[in-house]
């Protein structure tokens, strides 16, 4: 089996070089007045897509490739986010407003000193062990109940949202310790430099990119092994894959505890680009976007998920400016057009469109059929 | 029942079984031997507990009472469906259930016997002897020109052989096959009847099947399951002039 097809090769070698090499260098090397200039801003806006793509990616090798739909990746990002976001707040030092050694949530809700599960997050390796631990630990306990009870379809999906919603009323609490609804702000270093310098928030960007280049090269490799047939095995005919020895409990249980590390990843990425971290990132709505960018992209496929975090999240700055009220509307909208008339999302359309292409082509020359078999067949998913 | 006691003579032991769902008795003091080799077909109206057997044997169901034994005194009540069929005991479905988006071949590899584990699967490589035994399945099933094509674009009756060929894959020692023939063309259910025959010895098969003509082809013994539990067993000839049988078949008295 070949990792890459001629296309995708060329497609990922383009975005690649784009993103790491020719979009750093416009916004470092250009003067602000050139037009080929990049701004700090597009920088930042890129950045955090690149973490939405990370994002889609782990919704996708669940629900497209295993067949799971989780409604709760943003739970996962959000842990990522709020490991990340507790190891920023401690870096401020006593430069916030009350000018004391702990957080300014904490000066305001009364404390004057650390409270201990505070202490170790000043370290950043401890704050990214812990992005790994925690919602690893918490996507394996939820992921062996639900998966032992063999609970499947809507149920799992259902489940996923309350465990989500759950955490969201949690660290909604001030007595949690972690800012309750306000989360965490007003960030100022990173391993020592400001976090509101460009070239922070540039190397911020490549490090994204980076990230997500080796996400998906990884899920990549993983679909070409023995796992990720039987993965795309349990999604088509699990009974199937029962009834042939594997416990697919522990299969599942295996992708989901990834994909909740990948989902923490993407979070530990994008708080110090967007300077903020609060319960609504764990909102079941921000599930439910993912899961529409890569129903919009393409699920099944690893390219898919990349390019519908990217193109409906393009769309949703512009619509949130020209359009604010409209914006949920349009994405409810998108959604079930893309179901109903594009199932396989943007990376089928060609395929799609070849197709009705060649059916046209065909009623034109009714005398002279033309074989439409290889349109018509069904696409075989990476 | 005066049967010897089970020995290792016996692939499949089931004594005094019993299965109860929501009041309804699906299995009902069921005993069942079967012979290591045997090729058993059994039939029964709907309802009469076929599937729930099935379910207790392959560990989707657990019975209330009884035991249910493989081969050398293997309790199968206390172990779950895959580590069953890792016993040995593969078992087809009665609508196809392949994998649509992987290739014929690609079916068959992921059901050879070998390693089942996360770990394992993540670093598994196609060794050449899966190869070769991947392509005598294929001979058996007659799908080798299909090889590289995807199971979702297989006939119905195709598909049905390739399951069958995915239960070989695993070389079981007993294989429980539903309504093979169901939805087959007169010629595809005549030539699974062939493929059946020709399993015959290698591995203990039990059908389950509706189509006389087709149980007229490759029946051996017949048990007929009425109720949940065994009405009678005989050739076919026997079976069919039984008394009770036709009964229950045809409804002419009513029974109890």
């Amino acid at each position: 089996m070949r990792l890459f097809s001629k296309w995708e090769l060329i497609g990922v070698g383009a975005a690649v070089l784009l993103m790491l090499v020719i979009l750093p260098c416009l916004n470092a090397f250009t003067p602000e007045s050139s037009w080929l200039h990049v701004s700090n801003f597009t920088i930042t806006v890129y950045g955090k897509y690149l973490c939405y793509a990370m994002l889609a990616i782990s919704v996708d090798l669940l629900w497209g490739y295993t067949g799971l739909l989780s409604l709760g990746q943003s739970l996962f990002f959000a842990l990522g986010g709020y490991m990340m976001g507790m190891y920023l707040m401690r870096m401020i030092g006593d430069l916030g407003q009350y000018h004391q050694p702990i957080p300014d949530f904490l000066v305001f809700l009364g404390w004057s000193t650390l409270p201990a599960f505070w202490k170790p997050f000043s370290s950043l390796p401890f704050a990214m062990l812990m992005a790994i631990v925690l919602p690893g630990l918490l996507a394996g306990i939820f992921g062996y109940l639900a998966f032992r009870s063999r609970i499947r379809g809507v149920y799992f999906s259902i489940l996923t949202q309350a465990l989500t919603y759950a955490a969201c009323l949690l660290f909604f609490r001030n007595s949690l310790l972690l800012g309750g609804n306000n989360g965490f702000t007003d960030f100022k270093f990173i391993l020592g430099h400001d976090t509101r310098e460009p070239a922070t928030q540039r190397g911020l960007f490549v490090a994204s990119g980076v990230a997500l280049l080796l996400v998906y090269l990884f899920c990549k490799w993983l679909t070409t092994t023995k796992f990720g047939k039987v993965k795309r095995a349990i999604r088509d005919s699990e009974n199937r894959v029962m009834f042939s020895g594997y416990s697919t409990a522990n299969f599942k249980l295996f992708i989901f505890v990834l994909a909740s590390l990948i989902a923490s990843l993407a979070g530990v990425l994008y708080v110090p680009q967007v300077g903020i971290i609060n319960p609504s990132e764990m909102s079941t709505d921000k599930s439910l976007e993912a899961v529409v960018w890569v129903a919009v992209g393409g699920r099944g496929t690893l390219v898919g998920p990349v390019i519908g975090a990217f193109a409906v999240n393009a769309m949703k700055s512009w619509a949130t400016r020209a359009y604010p009220d409209l914006w949920l509307m349009f994405l409810g909208t998108m959604f079930i057009v893309v179901t109903i008339f594009m199932p396989k999302g943007i990376v089928g359309l060609p395929a799609q469109l070849k197709a009705v292409y060649q059916k046209m082509a065909q009623k034109n020359n009714a005398g002279f059929p033309v074989p439409v078999d290889a349109a018509v067949q069904p696409v075989k998913p990476e | 029942m005066t049967q010897d006691p089970p020995t290792t003579k016996f692939v499949l032991t089931l004594e005094g079984v019993n299965k109860t769902f929501d009041g309804f008795k699906a299995i009902s003091d069921l005993n069942f031997y079967m012979d290591k080799g045997e090729l058993r077909t059994i039939i029964g109206p709907n309802g009469a507990g076929k599937s729930t057997m099935m379910d207790i044997i392959t560990g989707r169901t657990r019975p209330d009472t009884g035991k249910v034994e493989f081969d050398f005194n293997t309790d199968l009540t206390t172990m779950n469906v895959p580590e069953i069929n890792r016993l040995g005991i593969g078992r087809k479905f009665q609508t196809p259930s392949v994998y649509i988006h992987h290739t014929v071949f690609e079916n068959l590899l992921l059901s050879l016997k070998g390693p089942r584990g996360v770990f394992q699967a993540l670093f598994a490589r196609t060794t050449s002897e899966q190869r070769d035994r991947i392509e005598a399945v294929l001979k058996t099933i007659g799908l080798t020109a299909k090889k590289d094509d995807l199971a979702g674009s297989l006939s119905h009756g195709q598909k049905q052989w390739l399951e069958i060929g995915m239960l070989l894959a695993q070389d079981p020692k007993l294989l429980l096959v539903d309504e093979p023939a169901a939805g087959m063309t007169d010629e595809e259910t005549h030539k699974t009847g062939e493929l059946l025959l020709s399993l015959e010895g290698k591995h203990s098969i039990i059908v389950i099947e509706h189509d006389m003509a087709f149980v007229r082809q490759i029946a051996r013994k017949v048990t007929v399951l009425h109720q949940g539990h065994v009405l009678c067993e005989g050739t076919v000839d026997e079976v069919q002039n039984d008394e009770r049988v036709k009964e229950v078949y045809l409804g002419r008295k009513k029974k109890n």
